[in-house]
């Protein structure tokens, strides 16, 4: 068999791919900064000491945590129109279940960056007279954050992997934007190829840069 | 949501009359017959793709600690980088329709052992990078140790560095044997017939969805559970009186 990309032209990438492209980078981001937000949300509620806080977290982030996203996308996207009783887009339901998801991870990641700081830094915080809400947003989060910089961006690569997942509803996103640039124009295996080939350009170089990161921020401490 | 109709397992797939014993035998094939074939495919599809990504895994993982072998070593890191910076599906479909074209003898191999070869190869990089850290992680006298009373290269890998950095890396390792289980669910993309396939399939003919997805979902859960259990029992009976290391890495 012969390989031949050379119908892959701008015309093609601009109409097809790019489109595709878009969608895949918004869902990464918008999921990783839900998924960040509702995580720490999420990591406070186990961390908060109060069993009728912790109780239902755990439950939320060990249930998401031991179904297939696939299924979780799946799932969304045919129960949750029961649910509200209204049919939704694709798109809508991958971007919904994917802070959905992602949080649970999210909130591991916080939770573990949360815990990685020194007690004396929230007893320091509490001894100056800060409230809970000020020791967190002042003192506790800004370091978690910052120590667990790398952990959060290696998610949100395998995150940005994972946003293919939904070609289980038909969402439009990279790899169907491939996908479909190559059966109209009868090349599916280029397809495949290159859109494995933009894939792991993007997550090298991503991964390069968090491991760089990762050295910076190691010296610091 | 109240109206459930748990029967629909006990329903027979072809004429959709309830079968008293719910399990049919004989001719008769209820959705449940179908759900826990279907299961079984998920569990094979795993086990045989964990094998694969053990084994695989494990030379990656040597190749990258080796001495004095910068191809070798080179050669490890391109292929963990390879597998691990290409989703899953991408994979998946590489090895379903691209690798059969280029490869002609390939294309009578079934989907399911195309399936397996893509998502172990996926998983054997996650492996070698536990392993390579698990055996970086030991002291580096152990392995001059293993040298100075005359062991070979692989004399000392196999009786002085593997038995310990395989007990060390067994904690992720647990994580990633449970992840396999999940990331399974992928194959229905090319019609395995396992359980995300089975959902769609049966969720649709009965028009049964929720039911269908919880009983999906609870089977999912066992399966990492009884993982997550036999995995516990192994780490158990392999501990070393005295030796503990913390860390290994992560999975997801």
């Amino acid at each position: 068999m012969n390989l031949d990309l050379s119908f892959y032209n701008w015309d093609i990438i601009r109409n097809f791919v790019l489109k595709g492209f878009y969608f895949s980078v918004f869902l990464t981001v918008v999921a990783t900064l839900g998924g960040i937000f509702f995580g720490t949300l999420l990591a406070l509620m186990r961390l908060s000491g109060k069993k009728w806080l912790d109780f239902p977290a755990a439950i939320y982030v060990n249930g998401m945590r031991s179904v297939p996203l696939v299924m979780v996308i799946l799932g969304f996207f045919l129960l949750v129109p029961f649910a509200i009783g209204r049919p939704i887009g694709a798109e809508t339901s991958a971007v919904i279940t994917f802070v959905a998801f992602e949080a649970a991870y999210f909130s591991e990641i916080m939770r573990a960056g949360i815990q990685s700081i020194a007690r004396g830094q929230v007893f320091a915080g509490m001894a100056v007279g800060m409230t809970y809400g000020q020791n967190m947003k002042l003192v506790i989060l800004p370091q978690a954050f910052r120590n667990m910089l790398p952990v959060l961006l290696t998610q949100t690569i395998i995150l940005f992997q994972d946003t293919s997942l939904v070609y289980a509803i038909g969402a439009y996103d990279l790899l169907k934007g491939f996908e479909t640039a190559g059966k109209n124009f009868g090349r599916p295996y280029e397809s495949y190829l290159l859109a494995a080939v933009v894939y792991f350009v993007i997550c090298y170089s991503l991964s390069y840069v968090v491991k760089q990161l990762h050295k910076k921020i190691a010296i610091i401490r | 949501m109240g109206n459930w109709d748990w029967m629909v397992f006990c329903k027979d797939t072809t004429d959709g009359t309830l079968v008293a014993s719910c399990y049919g035998t004989g001719h008769e094939y209820t959705y449940l017959n179908w759900m826990i074939g279907a299961w079984g495919w998920t569990i094979a599809v795993s086990l045989s793709a964990l094998a694969v990504a053990l084994l695989a895994g494990s030379i990656i993982g040597i190749l990258r600690t080796l001495p004095d072998s910068p191809w070798l070593v080179r050669f490890g890191n391109a292929w963990v980088e390879l597998f691990r910076n290409v989703p899953l599906l991408v994979q998946i479909f590489l090895w379903y329709f691209v690798v059969p074209a280029l490869v002609p003898p390939m294309k009578s191999f079934p989907s399911f052992a195309l399936v397996v070869i893509a998502l172990g190869l996926f998983t054997s990089a996650r492996i070698a990078e536990q392993l390579r850290s698990g055996i970086q992680a030991l002291p580096r006298g152990q392995r001059y140790a293993g040298m100075a009373v005359g062991f070979t290269t692989p004399q000392y890998y196999r009786y002085v560095l593997l038995p310990m950095a395989y007990r060390i890396i067994l904690p992720p390792l647990t994580s990633e044997s449970m992840n396999i289980f999940k990331n399974s669910s992928v194959a229905f993309a090319v019609s395995v017939p396992e359980l995300t396939q089975f959902y769609l399939q049966a969720g649709e003919e009965t028009a049964r969805n929720m039911e269908v997805y919880i009983g999906v979902v609870v089977l999912y859960v066992i399966s990492a559970m009884v993982i997550n259990r036999l995995m516990a029992y192994v780490e158990k009976h392999s501990r070393v009186p005295g030796f503990v290391v913390a860390g290994g890495t992560g999975g997801h």
